[in-house]
């Protein structure tokens, strides 16, 4: 692998892990949009929201960082957006159907917005955590640099989290209808499977010579 | 090597610099408190600061007091069935569509005064009152002199989940007032056409709506577009004197002007001690579109409520 291409699979991985920061507070935010017809607006509302998201981005950092340890590459690691895109349809297609059978059988709001939001969001979130730790094992050479490389991993998916945080807050939600901007996040998603999958075979197909991936 | 240190330590300076500017930024803001001689209550409650402050008389619950919000309800302690706000006295003029309410759903408690006067009105009807604040319902009852009577229930819960379950649950109410807007939030999943027609749902036919709502901001285009596509008709009540607009709407047609005047005359004697001047309402309750009808209607899917009334936007 040419130092170029590394340099250039290197900074993919900080784009979309920007990406999926930006995503997750996208669909994190819209959540209080998407429950408040069935549970309200209620500070309880937010906190199982907001509940549910550290959960399934707990578990998936623990989740991707055990499949790190396995043959860690970029095939992987593009899987991971594909797959959570694909799992963030049901929100798309299914959520009221799933929120109104919540809603019948449980009747206090908070344990209903609790156990909508865990059903609604906690597998595509659940996988968009396990690609933190997951870019951190595909970027870190040495161990001396390891805590710089975590930083800089953390600085981007961070800000894209605030800069995901604000646009739907401010902005998407006074363009778009709440179901577009999911479908959004979703093609966006895609795409960033698809930037990865494309970056690590283009070269390798122009370029001759065995090519080995050896991180 | 020395370039990097150079950089930790210059990186060390700039954090210390903002800790010591974030102190010394929060230090008036402790001793900013507004203290005021007529402040007779504060509490904090899950969703915003509630004063209850008396001048004179006249004593006021007042939401979030240091951003400069406005009162959101007062009472005259020497006069207490009097009421004091135009839109109170406004949202009354729901009864000339449905004089003879027996079972009254009230969303938004504020100071209690809606109930009380329909109450007192009504003595024989049911009565259901949600209000999404425990606290203002509590602040109601010691300040506001808010007593529930054996035919009332108060439930504190988020309105729009009171009317989903009380449609579920088949209720029928020919009486509905809309008032749980603050001055400075909307809650957005109370303006939507879903919201709107599980409301319809839960209206009899010979039912009235009533709901307080804005009448300035391009927001007020969006709000009207949005009843208008779930009732069609409806009557926008404005007074000069006052910043809020009344929507009135019903399943049946609309009364004539002559029929509101007719039933304001029989009202008249009996709203005059709550100082609602009931017969200067039907001239002022119009069925006219002044709205632009090209904006968007508000939906679960799109609701901005609170970015629209910014004008600037």
């Amino acid at each position: 692998m040419t130092p170029f291409h590394h340099t250039l699979l290197r900074m993919t991985v900080l784009c979309v892990a920007f990406v999926s920061g930006f995503c997750i507070m996208t669909i994190e935010l819209l959540g209080g949009r998407i429950l408040s017809p069935y549970f309200g607006s209620s500070v309880y509302v937010w906190g199982s929201i907001i509940t549910v998201f550290m959960l399934s981005l707990s578990f998936g950092y623990l989740a991707g960082g055990r499949l790190s340890m396995r043959k860690p590459n970029p095939v992987t690691y593009a899987l991971f957006f594909v797959s959570a895109a694909v799992l963030i349809l049901p929100l798309v297609l299914f959520a009221e159907a799933i929120m109104e059978q919540v809603f019948l059988v449980i009747v206090d709001p908070r344990y209903g917005s609790l156990i909508a939001s865990l059903m609604l969001f906690f597998i595509p979130t659940a996988i968009l955590g396990m690609i933190s730790p997951y870019s951190i094992r595909l970027l870190v050479r040495n161990e001396e640099h390891s805590g710089h490389i975590a930083g800089q991993l953390y600085f981007v998916s961070t800000m894209g989290s605030a800069l995901g945080t604000l646009g739907t807050s401010f902005y998407f939600v006074l363009w778009f209808e709440v179901n577009f901007i999911l479908w959004g996040v979703i093609l966006t998603l895609i795409a960033a499977g698809t930037t990865v999958l494309a970056v690590y075979y283009l070269p390798q197909r122009t370029s001759t010579g065995v090519q080995q991936y050896e991180s | 090597m020395k370039a990097s240190q150079e950089y930790d330590r210059a990186l060390r300076r700039a954090i210390l610099l903002l800790a010591v500017l974030a102190v010394v930024l929060l230090i008036p803001l402790l001793f900013s408190v507004s203290v005021s001689a007529e402040v007779i209550h504060e509490e904090r409650s899950l969703y915003r600061d509630i004063t209850v402050v008396q001048n004179g008389p006249r004593r006021c619950l007042i939401f979030n007091i240091r951003i400069g919000d406005r009162n959101q309800t007062c009472v005259d302690v020497d006069d207490p069935e009097k009421l004091v706000f135009s839109y109170t006295r406004m949202s009354f003029a729901g009864l000339l569509v449905q004089p003879e309410p027996q079972h009254i759903l009230v969303a938004g408690l504020g100071g209690g005064s809606i109930p009380m006067t329909l109450a007192d009105l009504f003595p024989d009807a049911q009565m259901d009152i949600v209000e999404i604040d425990q606290a203002v319902y509590n602040v109601a009852k010691e300040y506001f002199f808010f007593t529930e009577t054996d035919n009332m229930s108060v439930t504190v819960m988020d309105a729009r989940v009171f009317v989903k379950r009380a449609g579920l649950q088949g209720k029928k109410y020919d009486y509905i007032v809309l008032d749980a807007f603050t001055g400075d939030y909307i809650p957005e999943h109370l303006l939507t056409r879903e919201f709107l027609q599980e409301v319809q749902e839960i209206l009899t036919p010979d039912g009235v709506l009533v709901a307080n709502t804005f009448s300035t901001s391009r927001f007020y285009d969006h709000e009207s577009v949005t009843y208008q596509s779930v009732f069609g008709e409806l009557f926008n009540f404005k007074l000069p004197s006052s910043g809020n607009r009344i929507i009135i709407t019903a399943l049946q047609h609309l009364p004539e002007r002559g029929e509101l005047m007719i039933r304001a005359r029989d009202f008249a004697e009996r709203l005059k001690k709550y100082d609602i001047p009931i017969l200067e309402y039907p001239a002022r309750m119009s069925t006219a579109v002044d709205w632009d009808m090209s904006r968007r209607v508000l939906t679960d899917q799109f609701s901005p409520a609170n970015l629209l009334r910014d004008n600037r936007l």
